[in-house]
């Protein structure tokens, strides 16, 4: 399959709701555009599986290389493993979800379907990049449109949240920026797959390892960088929010990965408790700070806090089983978060707040947003059937593994975030979906077909992998194998 | 051997209920989901007592040994090589037995709530998750791999969240619900490292091979998690206290169960099916399916022995003095939990040694029917006078003579007077422990006099006492789906003490001769009527005694009345230490401190900006000026410094 298809479907469809008139118009294109993106990630795992079905072992697939930049080495070198894949699929769902949700979204909504479809296709691009600089170029292509969409369509102090936003992923940029130059000043080139076939010495490694690990590490929350989360995913239009911790939150997660760990094994496994000590510090303060939250979104936000440590958690690790986890919990917070968040605008649109206190027995007007509300919480409590489970106890079996004694603490720690996690999702649930209902909201209605679209596809993805846990072990295993290559040989060389 | 594969299904019909009525029920269902989910539970019954029939009686034994048949397993999500998640079936004597009383107690519960629930709004919810419960169950009991145990012992508390927590608009509901969650998620979270413990020394998370690997005094596995060591303790120690951790969790074990008398708030018969005869006896089945290895540790053991012979105490003296008759139920059921994890405790594996095992799974199974008898009886009572108070009841006994006769019944059984099924496991209980410890069994014994004098405190005050008050009853004692459950339990009450338990349930699969030895039994049973006669001159007719007795006692009365005051401990830990010393000041330093260095780097930033935008004015004139000022600048710059 071409997967220069990726990028060019959203484009053209960013194109077409620029010519298109009218919400009607321009909510159908943008839909049909998502739904197409949707058709091509499906078609593209089926590909996939199929060559690994035959027997095709390389490490990447549907290579394409071309050169772009030819005096700096720069080439739009494309490729997918499974991990990709994986992230591509989370994106195109949320993608379509994303576009459901914002049916009627009348202010500016040219050029706000147009700035989720440009998002989209920034995220597209950076999955897929095999050769740092494009992986740049698209990463900021993913970062723009967030600041406008808060920016315009946002509420609260969203011009605050906004700029703090902003400024604080390109700061992250930067940080990745100065990494990609370590890189590319030792090895001289910008591709992935040929910097991994070279050692970059152990000095440079420590010191540009940091760059590209704290840079990718804000856009995944990591402690202390992770501020822009709350009051950006609070101020962000429903959409956005999604695309936000769905999507944006995992350009991070995979670039730690991708990028840092992969490429820098060495400076990885040196620094291996600098990163823990910052995951298990988010896991178990973010839920502590969600505990003490009152608004649904800041829930939800401080909650991505605690389970993208996680990630970062699962990438410290550094073990097989460990990272397998980490990839999982990347998709499976992703589909969770914008479940969420669906909800939580579903519930917003129709009762004008979303302050825990001000709400409550939502499940009897509005049984299908409070079913899903609640599915989302559990599955963000991590109970069996759903995803999130699966993801958190891989990352458990998987740090358990690493043997060290104090990394065996920041394991328990980060488990005993579960009971926490279970206290503010039942706070959350039991005052606002359950007990007695307020009078002025016993007239409110339930999800659009819209909305109940949104949410069965999210949560279908959600139910897959809680499920079937295997689909998604089979998919990531090979490539995570491949990766744990190239970090195992660095781990025994030391 | 016959291929037992189909057992599959047992599990699975009430999940296929529960997804159809999950999904469609509100728009399809609902009036018929009741049918729909105890017809589907009836052929799970079915099939379930087609199994014990096989397992037990036709060819469940091998040279007089009871078999582990693993019926089916495949691979669910793996971990590593050798570390894997297996869902499958594991066919054994304390499977099958579990399997019985699973399916027959959640038919009769999805019997009786037909009437029960009847006209109830979310009826076909209430359906939906009473079969998501019993699939959660079935699961647990059937696996073949710890992680598999876990998996559905979440599911078995989430289902009882959503069951506790049905009555929505209720804030009581809502927090009882939250609370059986919270606190059966921290013992989760000690079960959860115990198998992290256990997984990671054994190289597998089978139960089969863990078991195989952990009993053997020479095999590597066993003499690195002996050796290893942590505060004193070895691993091994710490993996199974951490695994009966969870099990005290869901067992309601002293001090986790707290949650267990405020899930009381959920239905009735969902009380008789989740918090008296199934989900509660979890962390003993779980006990028990470890056995082997639990074995191989006496602290551990002496930990489980301790814990539930306290918690059955405790939990006795609490009952004698509630008023809520669910709450004495539900006190009752901690109580003779407490019985079975000690029962456990005190046993050894194997042989005449294995008679505290073969005591356990006995009781565990005649509780199950009385227990869940008592409680179906009680919710007969609650809906005849709608209110769970003793002071609302009394003369009941000519308005629901079935009732009545039924909870008599239940009460001899709980009491353990001959022949009802009571009397014969809780004799093999107190026989384990006479031979093995004699404090424990003083203790046993003085609680089965208190239970004797609760329970009659409890039905002499339901049925007798006072003249009955007018009740309102237009549907008289309730439907026939409410009395037949009544009827069947009942009969099972007085019969399932007679079946010949220790020659199908044992530590080792081999047939245990006991005999009931009269002289034995003269002490109990002559304590027991003892209790039954205060009981009656206390209860029987209303006089003022009872309040005298509770004045006299005055301050251990108020203490066992207000539950020993463990929920206040709880929640000044959780209300002014958790929230105030840790969530607050967290929450503080990250707006503050965290989100304020770099809240005040973009005001700084901001502040920049707008100082020097007007820079960019947009007027040529100023734009020159600067021009013409930098050039000057710089050339300055050029002359003077750099030369």
């Amino acid at each position: 399959m071409n997967l220069s298809l990726l990028i060019l479907v959203p484009l053209l469809t960013a194109v077409a709701v620029l010519l298109g008139n009218g919400l009607k118009q321009i909510r159908a294109i943008a839909f049909i555009g998502s739904l197409v993106q949707l058709g091509l990630a499906a078609n593209l795992l089926y590909v996939f599986l199929q060559s690994k079905g035959a027997g095709n072992t390389a490490p990447m697939l549907f290579e394409y290389n071309a050169s772009w930049f030819a005096p700096l080495h720069i080439n739009y070198h494309v490729g997918v493993d499974g991990i990709s894949i994986a992230m591509i699929l989370l994106t195109s769902l949320i993608v379509v979800a994303g576009i459901l949700v914002s049916w009627s979204m009348e202010k500016l909504s040219k050029e706000y379907f147009f700035l989720l479809v440009l998002l989209s296709m920034g995220a597209y691009g950076f999955f897929i990049s095999l050769d740092l600089f494009t992986l740049f170029f698209f990463l900021e292509i993913a970062v723009i449109p967030k600041f406008l969409l808060i920016g315009i369509w946002g509420s609260g102090n969203k011009t605050n949240s906004a700029m703090k936003l902003a400024l604080m992923l390109m700061a992250g940029s930067a940080l990745v920026f100065v990494g990609l130059m370590g890189i590319f000043y030792n090895t001289h080139t910008f591709d992935i797959m040929e910097i991994a076939k070279m050692q970059i010495p152990l000095q440079v490694q420590l010191f540009f390892f940091p760059f590209a690990f704290l840079g990718f590490g804000i856009f995944a929350a990591l402690f202390p960088f992770h501020t822009w989360v709350p009051d950006g995913h609070a101020s962000a239009p429903t959409a956005a929010s999604m695309f936000l911790a769905g999507i944006s939150m995992k350009l991070g997660g995979y670039g730690c990965l991708r990028v840092a760990t992969y490429l820098m094994p060495e400076a990885a496994h040196s620094y291996s408790w600098i990163i823990i000590l910052l995951a298990t510090i988010a896991i178990i303060y973010g839920a502590f700070a969600t505990m003490m939250q009152t608004d649904l979104k800041y829930i939800n936000a401080y909650s991505s806090i605690s389970h993208c440590g996680f990630v970062i958690l699962g990438i410290g690790m550094l073990t097989k089983t460990s990272i397998n986890g980490a990839v999982i919990q990347m998709v499976s917070h992703g589909l969770m978060t914008a479940l969420f968040f669906a909800a939580i605008g579903m519930i917003y649109s129709r009762t004008h707040t979303r302050m825990v206190a001000q709400l409550g027995g939502l499940l009897k007007v509005m049984p299908f947003i409070a079913t899903t509300f609640v599915i989302a919480g559990l599955c963000s409590l991590g109970l069996p059937g759903f995803s999130g489970f699966v993801a958190e106890m891989t990352v458990f079996m998987g740090s358990w593994q690493n043997a060290d004694g104090m990394y065996r603490l920041a394991t328990i720690i980060s488990a005993a975030s579960i009971v926490v996690t279970a206290v503010y999702i039942l706070r959350a649930t039991g005052k606002s979906i359950m007990g007695p209902i307020h009078q002025e909201h016993e007239v409110l209605l339930d999800a659009t077909w819209n909305e109940k679209l949104a949410a069965i596809l999210l949560i279908t993805g959600i139910v897959i992998i809680g499920m079937a846990p295997f689909l998604i072990t089979n998919l990531i295993g090979p490539s995570t194998d491949n990766l744990m290559l190239q970090i195992g040989k660095a781990i025994t060389l030391k | 051997m016959s291929n037992y594969a189909y057992v599959l299904w047992i599990p699975l019909l009430p999940l296929l209920t529960f997804v159809v009525l999950g999904i469609f029920g509100r728009k399809y269902f609902k009036t018929s989901a009741g049918i729909i989910g105890t017809a589907s539970l009836l052929a799970a019954a079915i099939l379930s007592f087609n199994t014990a029939y096989h397992y037990f009686l036709v060819d469940g034994k091998v040279n007089g040994v009871f078999q582990k048949i693993i019926a089916l397993q495949y691979t669910w999500l793996s971990f590593s090589p050798g570390v894997s998640v297996d869902m499958g079936i594991v066919i054994d004597p304390i499977s099958v037995m579990m399997l019985m009383v699973v399916t027959s107690v959640s038919l009769m519960v999805h019997l009786f709530s037909l009437g029960y629930m009847k006209g109830e709004e979310r009826f076909a919810t209430y359906y939906a998750f009473l079969s998501l419960f019993t699939f959660s169950m079935l699961g647990l009991i059937l696996s073949v791999n710890i992680f598999q145990v876990y998996i559905f012992w979440e599911l078995v508390g989430a289902s009882s969240f959503l069951l506790i927590g049905y009555y929505f608009s209720k804030p009581s509901a809502v927090a009882a619900a939250k609370k059986a969650f919270i606190v059966t998620r921290f013992a989760d979270l000690g079960f959860l490292m115990g198998i992290l413990i256990l997984g990671f020394y054994g190289g597998t998370l089978d139960i089969g091979l863990l078991i195989q690997k952990l009993t053997s005094n020479t095999s590597p596995e066993f003499i690195n998690i002996t050796s290893a060591s942590f505060l004193g303790a070895s691993m091994l120690t710490w993996g199974l206290t951490l695994v009966f951790m969870g099990g005290a969790g869901k067992s309601a074990m002293f001090p986790l169960h707290i949650w267990l008398p405020d899930a009381m708030e959920g239905p009735t018969p969902v009380s008789a099916l989740i918090h008296a005869a199934t989900m509660v006896v979890a962390g003993v089945y779980l006990v028990a399916r470890l056995f082997p290895i639990f074995s191989m540790d006496p602290t551990s053991l002496t930990i489980v022995t301790y814990v539930g012979a306290f918690s059955a105490f405790l939990a006795a003296v609490i009952a004698c003095t509630q008023t809520d008759i669910k709450r004495v139920l539900a006190y009752s059921t901690m109580s003779q939990i407490g019985y079975m994890m000690f029962a456990l405790g005190i046993s050894k594996q194997g042989g005449e040694e294995g008679l505290g095992y073969m005591a356990s799974m006995f009781h565990l199974f005649t509780h199950a029917f009385f227990k869940s008898l008592l409680f179906l009886g009680a919710g007969a009572v609650i809906h005849m006078v709608h209110s769970n108070e003793m002071k609302d009841m009394g003369g009941l006994r000519k308005l629901m003579p079935i009732t009545h006769l039924s909870f008599l019944i239940a009460c001899l059984a709980i009491a353990g007077i001959p022949p009802f099924a009571g009397f014969f496991s809780k004799e093999e209980i107190l026989m384990a422990a006479f031979h093995s410890n004699k404090i424990i069994y003083g203790v046993a014994l003085f609680t089965a006099a208190m239970t004797s004098f609760y329970m009659f405190r409890l039905y002499f005050s339901i049925f007798w006492s006072k003249e009955a008050a007018h009740h309102d009853h237009h549907h008289g004692e309730g439907t026939w789906s409410m009395k037949l459950p009544l009827v069947i339990l009942s009969i099972c009450a007085v019969g399932v003490g007679m079946i010949p338990f220790s020659s199908f349930v044992t530590s080792d699969g081999v047939a245990l001769e006991t005999h009931t030895d009269l002289m034995f039994s003269l002490a109990p049973v002559s304590l027991t009527i003892i209790a039954i006669s205060l009981a009656a001159y206390l209860y029987k007719t209303q006089n003022q005694k009872p309040d005298q007795l509770a004045t006299a006692w005055g301050g251990i009365y108020k203490a066992a009345y207000k539950k020993f005051y463990i929920d206040e401990v709880y929640l000044f830990i959780t209300k002014k230490i958790i929230f105030p010393f840790i969530g607050q000041p967290i929450a503080w330093v990250d707006k503050n401190i965290v989100d304020g260095f770099v809240q005040s780097s973009a005001t700084v930033t901001a502040k920049i900006s707008s100082s020097i935008k007007g820079l960019q004015s947009g007027k040529i004139q100023s734009y020159t000026l600067y021009f013409f000022g930098g050039i000057i600048a710089l050339s300055l710059l050029f002359i003077y410094i750099w030369k």
